[in-house]
């Protein structure tokens, strides 16, 4: 692995911590052909580390595996080789640690925003006016205040993506898993998102694991960048460490000459990757 | 379409009303036309207005209500038990890949079998009341259902169900939040057919052997060739078919609030 900045380094630059929130260890993950022998090595030899209060963005080519990376992180599949391993502990099962804010729609199309937001809370037993006072407030602070009582269907993409996003943070989890939560966001309620995001983050340093196809958005985020190669058997080919001065603000620090410098840098080593996993999604 | 073509006001402008009752007049007329000059004989085929004689003397004198209240009660109940059954088990076999495959060459071939056969059966087990229609309409809404549920569950959306594993939800929960939801959506959406079957068993049921209830009606005045009388009560029996298909759909639209349905907006 040719990383550009050590875990070591980054250990000691970010928040001092010994024991990492999240760590991939050699992960692999080969799916099984639909018909008869073979298979799709999706991910290989994957070392991750997202250190606890540490935001980690990961970008990489379409189709090369960054879900699956996160389903493995989620404990919804178990990697064919490699261990997770959550606050040093190995994960046996789903992951109690993380909340996952899924790539593609999950909400429930029966029920209001409302109660979407609330439902983990009602699998934890609390109760319901508690539960619903909790809601209100998550609805309120991603801008869905008086939307609460409107069914998934009668909602924008964008309005559904900060409903999950409110009912994966009502859960205070201290590992938060995201696959691409704001790309379907125009780009003035992203930002605002982002920023929100930053706010939560830093009130209680969570562990963050971001995905996005955006290198802007990865770089103005985080405190570390890994590009991931094109598949089959994709691997991080580059870490980068993201020293912007925090608090940031989004729109704001992408003017800055240093946020360039990263940018270019970065740009650079994803550059062909993003050409390899074009031409090889065509061939498929 | 209506307005491309606005000032050539054409019969489809009408509203339907206004076609459909002429067309309803005119049946009548050529029916009684036929009847009277007795080019149809009015043995086989009746005359239309005994046939509204014999409508009008059972519900002003109100001696059609306890046969309608008791085809109703077959109807509510072999829908009730059969949709419960079929959940249920649709559920559990959904979910449990084994017992599905044990089970699954034994449902075909009830399902295959026609249930008419079973009603003298279940005449001999349930004797003449109700039960035994509620039997036989049972075994009807029992497999549309059955099959509704069993294909809805094995669709739910994985995201879905990794989603709320994600949020801590238990066996127990899962089943509640998310597969009985979606399983009961596929009940609701097979309400019309399933409602309908229930009328059907019903009223089959008690057309071969029973002591009250609509079909009894038909049978009796079968019985004694009052072909009017047959007349009177198909008319009921359709006019009562229509009105329960109206009631589901109000149910439908209070239950599925949740489903997307197409252009939901209001018109100025
Ligand atoms: N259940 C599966 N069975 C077989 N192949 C799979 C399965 N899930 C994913 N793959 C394959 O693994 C690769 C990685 O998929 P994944 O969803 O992780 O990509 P991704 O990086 O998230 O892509 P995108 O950026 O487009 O969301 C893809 O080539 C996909 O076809
Ligand atoms: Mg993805």
């Amino acid at each position: 692995m040719n990383t550009q900045t050590s875990a070591a380094a980054v250990a000691v630059a970010g928040v001092a911590a010994a024991v990492p929130g999240l760590a991939l260890e050699n992960v692999t993950c080969t799916f099984r052909a639909a018909a008869g022998k073979g298979g799709y090595t999706a991910v290989k030899d994957v070392n991750l580390t997202v250190g606890a209060g540490e935001f980690v963005s990961v970008v990489g080519p379409t189709g090369c595996g960054k879900s699956t990376l996160l389903n493995v992180s989620a404990g919804l599949l178990e990697p064919s080789s490699g261990t997770v391993k959550v606050f040093g502990e190995p994960l046996v099962g789903m992951n109690r640690h993380a909340g996952y804010m899924f790539q593609a729609e999950s909400l429930m199309p029966w029920r209001t925003a409302l109660d979407n937001v609330i439902v983990g809370l009602e699998f934890r037993g609390v109760a319901r006016n508690e539960a619903v006072a909790r809601g209100q407030d998550w609805l309120q602070r991603v801008g869905l205040g008086s939307h609460g009582h409107r069914y998934p269907h009668q909602m924008s993409g964008g309005m559904r993506k900060r409903a999950a996003l409110a009912q994966t943070l009502i859960m205070d989890p201290k590992i938060i898993l995201m696959d691409e939560p704001f790309s379907a966001l125009d780009i003035q309620t992203r930002q605002l998102m982002e920023n929100e995001l930053l706010d939560i983050w830093s009130a209680d340093r969570k562990s963050v694991l971001f995905i996005t196809h955006d290198l802007e958005e990865a770089i103005s985020l985080s405190d570390r960048v890994i590009v991931l190669s094109a598949g089959p058997g994709t691997h991080p080919i580059g870490e980068f460490a993201i020293d912007l001065p925090r608090p940031r603000d989004v729109s704001e620090v992408r003017l800055t000459p240093e946020f360039v410098r990263l940018h270019d840098e970065i740009w650079h080593t994803m550059k062909e990757e993003v050409l390899k996993g074009y031409v090889q999604s065509q061939q498929k | 379409m209506s307005r491309a073509n606005k000032n050539r006001r054409g019969i489809a402008d009408l509203p339907s009303a206004v076609l459909q009752i002429p067309i309803v007049c005119s049946l009548i007329g050529l029916w009684y036309g036929l009847t009277e000059t007795d080019i149809l004989p009015k043995f086989f085929f009746g005359e239309p207005f005994k046939v509204f004689g014999v409508l009008w003397h059972w519900f002003t004198s109100g001696e059609i209500f306890p046969h309608l209240g008791v085809t109703l009660v077959e109807t509510v109940l072999a829908f009730v038990v059969g949709a419960v059954l079929g959940l249920v088990i649709g559920l559990w076999l959904a979910l449990n890949p084994t017992a599905s495959r044990l089970a699954d060459p034994y449902i075909k071939a009830a399902n295959a079998m026609p249930r008419v056969v079973l009603a003298p059966i279940f005449a001999v087990w349930f004797g003449l009341g109700i039960w035994s229609k509620v039997a036989l309409g049972v075994t009807l809404v029992f497999f549309i259902v059955f099959f509704n549920v069993y294909q809805g569950i094995r669709e739910v959306s994985p995201v879905l169900l990794a989603n709320a594993r994600v949020l801590g939800a238990n066996a127990r929960q899962l089943l509640r939040t998310v597969y009985l939801p979606s399983a009961t959506s596929w009940v609701f959406s097979s309400l019309h057919t399933s409602v309908g079957m229930a009328f059907v068993g019903a009223v089959v049921g008690e057309y071969l052997g029973s002591a009250r209830g609509v079909g009894y009606l038909i049978l009796q005045a079968e019985g004694v060739f009052d072909i009017n009388t047959v007349f009177a009560g198909m008319l009921v029996l359709t006019a009562f078919a229509l009105v329960l298909d109206q009631a589901v759909g109000v149910v439908e639209k209070r239950l599925l609030v949740w489903r997307p349905t197409h252009g939901e907006t209001e018109k100025l």
